[in-house]
């Protein structure tokens, strides 16, 4: 019996776009006709061998260096333009590490010491903030690959979760590197700002927000489940403090 | 070359940036080389930087894969006409009608798949590659190349059959290349 569907059912039905309805007549279609099984084992096979066989040619690096390049010189910095990324980036890790050295560094330093080690360490965030830079993370408003990208790249696991449907929307994320230790940074866009969330393990116990601004930039840090939260950002505090509480009633 | 505000550099690096592989890959296809893709892929990717401005919502993806697949064929036209002349084989189309039998692919299949791939019409080929190697959708399809969903779901289907032709029958494989 020849088959009288057309191919572009045939090939719809396969690529998933019929309706529930056309797909289901169709599925009954294919029970019973020899050659339009055939021809499905057959694009199936096609599809499986496209894929499989590496000929997705990724860009080369160089064009995403030139594209950068040629991006970097349509910016031209002005007086009293808002900083370029990386430098917003770098700002809030010395303002994190500021944070951090503040409360656990202090009691153990002299003035002296800690002000040497604090620039030092200023230095060396704001050079790796420039190689690593924000750019160089995962870009993805996707929970999932945002979470496996990062726990790729660290030895711990932590919750990811964006939270768009309240005004905060999950931008990606990228590796840190803070006194010494890596943490992963989550990035989320709120009102037209961004918010860099570090996370880090812990052994402390959890412990409610504490929060603090240094010059425009406001932080809000706090401890739950063996990891340590710092959400820093130039949002109004009332923002942060609002991303705190969805994180931590997500099960954060 | 105009100028743009660092929210839209942001924006870009966010949203454009990221389909900087999918723009490689269809260019790469379309004029079947590296070196004409990474050139032209440049070209079509500082082109979107000067019409970002003009984007407001939509597909990030489809948005910058239809500004690649227009610098390409603007680039076609002017270095390689001929290549857009190639119509498609209706002889291959009519053979094929025939009860289909199994496939059986194996062995050198990158190397095959390349040629066979490569022997396509372009348009037949974008088609193939945006629904096998990019996982777009027919109306995504349609929004990149411009064609009709119609179009897009036979060109496809004959895009296939002519691929499983080659496949199937190695020595005929390249038969169909007038460049």
């Amino acid at each position: 019996m020849k088959c009288d569907f057309t191919d572009s059912l045939l090939h719809s039905y396969f690529d998933d776009e019929l309706s529930t309805l056309d797909a289901l007549e169709f599925g009954r279609h294919v029970e019973q006709c020899a050659d339009c099984g055939t021809t499905l084992v057959n694009l199936d096979l096609l599809s499986g061998t496209l894929q499989l066989s590496q000929l997705y040619a990724p860009a080369p690096a160089s064009l995403l260096r030139e594209v950068r390049h040629k991006l970097g010189s349509m910016t031209p910095p002005r007086a009293g333009a808002k900083p370029f990324l990386w430098q917003w980036v770098a700002a809030a890790a010395a303002l994190l590490l500021v944070a951090i050295a503040t409360w656990r560094l202090s009691p153990e330093l002299s003035n002296d010491n800690y002000e040497t080690e604090l620039a030092g360490e200023i230095v060396d965030m704001h050079m790796r903030s420039l190689e690593v830079g924000y750019t160089t993370g995962i870009t993805s408003h996707d929970e999932r690959a945002v979470k496996e990208w990062v726990e790729r790249k660290l030895k711990f696991a932590l919750p990811v979760r964006d939270f768009a449907d309240s005004g905060f929307a999950l931008q990606g994320g990228r590796v840190d590197v803070v006194e010494g230790r890596s943490v992963a940074t989550l990035v989320y866009a709120h009102e037209g700002r961004l918010i860099d969330v570090f996370i880090w393990p812990t052994r402390k116990p959890d412990s409610s927000p504490r929060e603090g601004s240094q010059q425009t930039f406001q932080w809000v840090d706090w401890r739950k489940g063996k990891l340590e939260f710092c959400a820093v950002s130039d949002v109004e505090p009332t923002g942060l403090k609002q991303l705190y509480q969805l994180m931590d009633s997500s099960g954060s | 070359m105009s100028e743009f505000d660092l929210e839209d550099r942001v924006r870009f690096e966010q949203l454009v940036l990221p389909h900087v592989d999918a723009a490689f890959n269809l260019a790469r296809w379309l004029l079947r080389g590296r070196a004409d893709a990474e050139d032209v892929a440049q070209e079509a990717l500082l082109r979107a930087c000067r019409y970002f401005p003009g984007f407001h919502g939509g597909d990030p993806r489809a948005w910058v894969l239809q500004i690649v697949r227009n610098t390409c064929y603007t680039w076609l036209e002017k270095n390689r006409p001929t290549e857009l002349a190639v119509e498609f084989n209706e002889k291959f189309h009519q053979q094929n009608h025939a009860t289909p039998e199994r496939l059986a692919i194996s062995g050198d299949d990158r190397e095959r798949l390349t040629r066979a791939l490569e022997a396509l019409p372009p348009r037949f080929r974008e088609v193939l590659i945006l629904r096998e190697l990019e996982g777009c959708s027919y109306k995504e399809i349609a929004a990149i190349t411009s064609i009709p969903i119609g179009t897009v779901m036979s060109s496809l289907a004959r895009a296939r059959r002519q691929l499983c032709f080659f496949l199937r029958d190695p020595s005929r494989k390249e038969a169909n290349r007038e460049v």
